[in-house]
């Protein structure tokens, strides 16, 4: 039996990115070229892309209720399709420096990005799974994709095994939601008893797999080894997409079984102060760059399990008082994928041939050597840690506000608390750029000249993050709509 | 106590020990060989639910070839006895009182919900082949479709992580 075209086309992007992941699998025999198949995988990852517009523009839910076509999946697909693009143009020159195989990067790269897309558009659990193995599984490879090096596969195989692990508590939760309520269907959990008991250990153990992907302490032990040990495009691709995808997914559970909602307020509630504490505490003891950012990617999980926490405190709003949390997750997410994918993508250009040069010393001097790469480092840290006119101020604005108007107090004083801190070692690299001198031997060394696709995604990410931190509220009027999550 | 339940005690004591086992042996191919016992007790489970057709696959793809596979591959890397740490013997204590108390959590949890078990109430569904294909390649045909993706990814990693260097 064939499938509705409305069903296909409800799941193009996937569909596209999947067909170019094989293309580009099929074609690796017989092509040589690596500008081949850079451009070969920005056609899939942009064409993937702009499939989520048709995809939108057909809404209703498809495949018999597994899959949704709304607004939300609409902006997910395009978030992660971005973070897609912007990975295959920092990895280009990457691939090139480091002798790794151009081909079989992207295809896994198309193939991660479809199952985050899965991810963001499931509307059933089992669907939602498989996406979740879609994008780990591709994942847990790229991690470990530079081979001579020790630390990538270490980085790999401790993804692997923690991962796995994660996902087995995904899939026993999975088990007993369906025992409890006799569907998987997140669309027909509406009516479930939220006192049974049953539901609510199926519920933790989703939430624990769930935290294990976004890195919510204390399931982050994994991140800054394997932040460290991927290869820095990839690391850019973990920081910006699959904690998106799976942040989606774990709306769209709210969204849709209001037993979930109420149950994971207190937990949200420690997570999000646990999760804040161990990234920014971690990071001040980190003189590695690349562990740095890993730190700082915990502490920015934690920020939104804030705006988590305030939704669940609001679900009880009949009039919609829980939007604005969730148009603050949303926001939250594009602005630090922008900010993310733009940091990496300058730490793997300094880092230079076998990634050498990581620590805060290799910075020393930077304004000098390198004055533009010095600014656009200095404008994505400072978004990280929200100052005005960047995307990550809204970002931390509006998360702030949604825990302020759920009079989330405590949780807001601890947020702030961590801002501050954050500060410290954010502003520490600034400092450590324009007012220490290099060595001289780095001094006396030729400046690393950042190729075209580069300076592209540095441009794109830079503007980026100066024009939401201007006009936010373009993408906000957007997000904020009533039928934003299909019921 | 009826029949069944005295079935589903043994096969499920049969799989929980197989497991232990699979996990406590200190050579890998001990490991694989228990492996076999908790697949087989599985297989049973399933045919006690009446689902004749995924004990049966369960027993020709996991008991027979993904076995096979997992023997050859310990024979091919002529696995040895695993090593143990200092480090490892002492992360196995929290661990071990971790897990206990995991188990001992859940297993109260579902002692203590009164809550009838929803699932239950709705068995034909699986029952036969039939109804399992229409399943598959009707309600579910999506994610069975990606599943063939998934496994193409875990091929693809295969490849890339253990080729042959370029000279």
């Amino acid at each position: 039996m064939f499938p509705r075209t409305d069903d296909l086309l409800r799941a193009l992007p996937e569909l596209i990115w999947c067909g170019f992941g094989m293309l580009a699998m099929l074609l690796q025999p017989f092509v040589r070229s690596r500008h081949f198949f850079t451009g070969l995988a920005l056609v899939g990852a942009v064409g993937g892309t702009g499939a989520a517009f048709v995809a939108g523009a057909t809404p209703g839910e498809g495949f018999y209720g597994l899959i949704e076509s709304d607004v939300f999946s609409f902006f997910f697909r395009l978030l992660v399709g971005l973070v897609a693009v912007l990975v295959v143009l920092a990895a280009d020159s990457y691939l090139e420096r480091e002798n790794l195989p151009f081909a079989e990067f992207y295809a896994l790269l198309l193939f991660a990005t479809a199952g985050m897309g899965v991810l963001a558009s499931a509307r059933e659990l089992l669907t939602a799974f498989i996406g979740l193995e879609l994008s780990s599984i591709s994942s847990y490879i790229l991690a470990g994709f530079r081979r001579d090096s020790t630390k990538s596969s270490e980085a790999s195989l401790k993804y692997f095994l923690l991962g796995s692990f994660a996902t087995a508590f995904f899939l026993y939760g999975i088990a007993l939601v369906y025992g409890a309520t006799g569907t998987t269907n997140l669309g027909r959990m509406d009516d479930a008893d939220p006192g049974s008991n049953l539901l609510k250990l199926g519920l933790s153990l989703i939430l624990i797999g769930i935290g294990f992907k976004v890195a919510a302490a204390p399931f982050q032990i994994w991140t800054p080894d394997v932040y460290e040990g991927a290869p820095t495009p990839v690391t850019a691709l973990f920081s910006a997409g699959p904690k998106a995808a799976a942040f989606a997914l774990l709306l769209r559970i709210f969204a849709s079984v209001p037993a979930a909602t109420h149950f994971w307020f207190w937990a949200f509630w420690v997570l999000a102060a646990l999760t804040m504490f161990a990234g920014n505490l971690g990071a001040l003891l980190q003189t590695n760059v690349k562990r740095l950012l890993a730190y700082s990617s915990i502490a920015h999980a934690g920020y939104i399990l804030v705006a988590f926490a305030a939704v669940t405190f609001m679900a009880n709003d009949l009039n919609g008082g829980a939007t604005p949390a969730y148009a603050a997750v949303l926001f939250y997410l594009l602005s630090y994928a922008l900010v993310k994918i733009g940091a990496f993508t300058i730490v793997s250009e300094i880092g230079g041939w076998g990634e050498k040069n990581l620590t805060l010393d290799d910075y020393a001097g930077l304004a000098q050597r390198q004055p533009v790469a010095a600014a656009a480092l200095s404008l994505y840290l400072l978004s990280l840690l929200g100052l005005p006119v960047t995307a990550g101020f809204f970002g931390k604005f509006y998360i702030f506000k949604a825990a302020v108007n759920s009079h989330l107090i405590w949780l807001a004083v601890l947020m702030a608390i961590n801002s501050i801190i954050g500060a410290y070692y954010y502003l520490r690299v600034i400092v450590v750029m324009y007012m220490r001198e290099g060595s001289a031997e780095a001094m006396a060394a030729a400046p690393v000249r950042f190729p075209v696709a580069v300076n592209v995604v540095l441009a794109v990410t830079a503007i980026g993050t100066v024009y939401f931190g201007l006009f936010p509220n373009q993408v906000l009027n957007f997000i904020l709509q009533p039928n934003l999550i299909a019921h | 106590m009826t029949a069944p339940l005295i079935i589903f005690f043994v096969l499920a004591a049969l799989a929980v020990g197989g497991a232990l086992s699979l996990i406590f042996q200190k050579h890998p191919i001990h490991s694989a060989l228990s492996l076999i016992v908790v697949m087989v007790a599985l297989a049973g489970l399933y045919l006690l639910l009446g689902a004749e057709f995924v004990a049966a696959v369960q027993i020709i793809v996991y008991g027979g070839a993904i076995m096979v596979l997992f023997v050859f591959v310990i024979m091919l890397l002529n696995a040895g006895i695993e090593e143990h740490t200092n480090f490892s013997k002492l992360a196995g204590f929290p661990g071990l009182l971790l897990a206990f108390a995991l188990t001992g959590f859940i297993a109260a949890t579902i002692a203590r919900s009164t809550d009838t078990v929803q699932a239950a109430s709705q068995p034909g569904n699986m029952a036969s082949t039939r109804d399992l294909s229409t399943m598959i390649f009707k309600d579910f045909v999506y994610p069975f479709e990606l599943t063939s993706f998934l496994i193409l990814v875990a091929v693809l990693g295969a490849i890339v992580l253990a080729q042959r260097e370029k000279a």
